[in-house]
């Protein structure tokens, strides 16, 4: 029956102290993070695995006990994930406890081959199990980072415009898949409520692909704004993008296109019975939108 | 399907992301082998709907492009293969607007339309694999 833990916890200070040691020595990256965090993270670690009483239970980390100190660990991994550590530098925090514990284990069992070997082998395991368990709570902190970024972007990216008075357009740019496509649908209903809009264009010249997926899509957009009383003009197909969508066989008949949003925007400006017209005086035009 | 293989590249078919860059991929094979812009997008737009078939129905699986020469003729062969349900019958599969799921029914008989070859091999309970070929 291994002993490593009462050997801990009867050697904490010296445990302790060896291990932040070791800990300035490999890190590197003193400018992220200040000694005091490290030694209280250390400090709070250390305790919470001598609080841990049943020796038996160092040979197996999904036990319940150990339960709150991996939370720690994780806690730990995600927060040093944000401030920019590599994977290797948090792993380290765990891994340079490996050295103190050999050498405890040396001085108490030196001469004894038998408990010798054993402890080691527990010390050894322990510590690998912790440092995995490091290494993918700080994955899984890098993948939080990357899905906010993610989110961040999907908002960024559908700018939804007020092109005149009760006409909003929305010019789609990139690829299409089915998370964003979404978002950037739901965001134009939204417009067109807010503003009251009577047209919606939707352009997609900067869409590279329309697959079934986006055309279904488009075509409940258009169903829902239609419902909402808005009409929606379709801007932007490209005769390459023309071909294929008739060769898939999708039928927008239905809907009404333009091959240029200006097309569409002059289409939208004459059913609101409107009309842009070039004048003959110097004065700059009032109408945005520019003569044939 | 005849020709001589001149290159290969496989692309996993497991997530939606992989449905993106399935696109990104043979946008750059259709691209480097010069396809004319019409049929870059048709080649593009039948392999975004064959992925998501093998993401969706077949459970995941994965694409293997590879360039044939035929002759003087260069080709692009795109193998979606799966290990999913399969599909029970292939022909009311291959019909427009016929699906399980929400969707409009329109990918398999549509990018058969795009591809200038199309075979569908299947088995319920195993899988399935559908190979095209679009010459140039
Ligand atoms: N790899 C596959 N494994 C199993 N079933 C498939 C597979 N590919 C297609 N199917 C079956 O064939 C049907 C028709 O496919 P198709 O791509 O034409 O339509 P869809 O995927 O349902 O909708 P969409 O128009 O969005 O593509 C699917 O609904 C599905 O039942
Ligand atoms: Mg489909």
């Amino acid at each position: 029956m291994s002993q490593l833990l009462e050997a801990i916890r009867s050697n904490r200070d010296a445990v302790l102290n060896e291990w932040l040691k070791n800990m300035r020595e490999g890190i590197s990256r003193r400018d992220l993070i200040d000694d005091a965090e490290v030694s209280e993270q250390a400090t709070r670690m250390l305790d919470a695995i001598i609080a841990v009483t049943d020796e038996s239970r160092i040979a197996n980390l999904a036990g319940s006990e150990w339960q709150p100190i991996k939370e720690m660990l994780a806690d730990l991994s995600v927060s040093r994930a944000v401030q920019g550590f590599t994977p290797s530098e948090t792993a380290l925090f765990v891994l340079s406890l490996k050295p103190v514990l050999f050498q405890l284990i040396r001085e108490r069992w030196g001469n004894k081959a038998g408990e010798l070997f054993a402890e080691i082998t527990i010390a050894d395991n322990f510590i690998d199990r912790l440092a995995l368990h490091t290494t993918d709570s700080y994955i899984a902190g890098r993948d939080q980072v990357i899905g906010r970024q993610q989110e961040e972007m999907l908002e960024l990216s559908t700018p939804v415009v007020t092109l005149w008075d009760g006409i909003v357009a929305l010019p789609l740019i990139g690829t299409l898949d089915s998370a964003r496509t979404q978002v950037v649908m739901e965001s134009l209903l939204q417009a067109i409520v807010r503003t009251n809009s009577r047209f919606a264009i939707i352009d997609i010249t900067g869409v590279p692909t329309v697959d079934t997926l986006v055309a279904q899509h488009l075509l409940k957009t258009i169903t829902a704004a239609k419902l909402m009383g808005a009409e929606c003009i379709l801007s932007g197909i490209r005769p390459q993008i023309a071909q294929t969508i008739v060769h898939l066989g999708i039928n927008l008949e239905e809907v009404v296109t333009k091959a240029k949003l200006a097309d569409a925007f002059r289409l939208a400006l004459e059913r609101s019975n409107r009309r842009v017209t070039r004048t003959n005086s110097a004065t700059p035009a009032a109408a945005p939108a520019q003569e044939r | 399907m005849a020709g001589t293989v001149l290159k290969t590249e496989a692309v996993p078919v497991r997530s939606d992301a992989d449905v993106v860059m399935v696109r990104q991929r043979v946008r750059a094979w259709v691209n480097e082998m010069q396809f004319s812009l019409v049929d870059q997008t048709k080649i593009v737009t039948a392999a975004s709907e064959l992925a998501r078939n093998t993401l969706e129905h077949g459970k995941g699986g994965k694409l293997d492009i590879s360039m044939l020469q035929n002759g003087y003729r260069k080709g692009i062969q795109l193998v979606f293969s799966d290990d999913g349900p399969g599909i029970p019958d292939v022909r009311l599969a291959l019909t427009d607007g016929y699906t399980t799921g929400s969707g409009m029914g329109l990918g398999l008989s549509g990018s058969k339309r795009l591809m200038n070859e199309f075979y569908i091999q299947t088995e319920v309970n195993r899988g399935t694999t559908v190979s095209c070929i679009r010459w140039k």
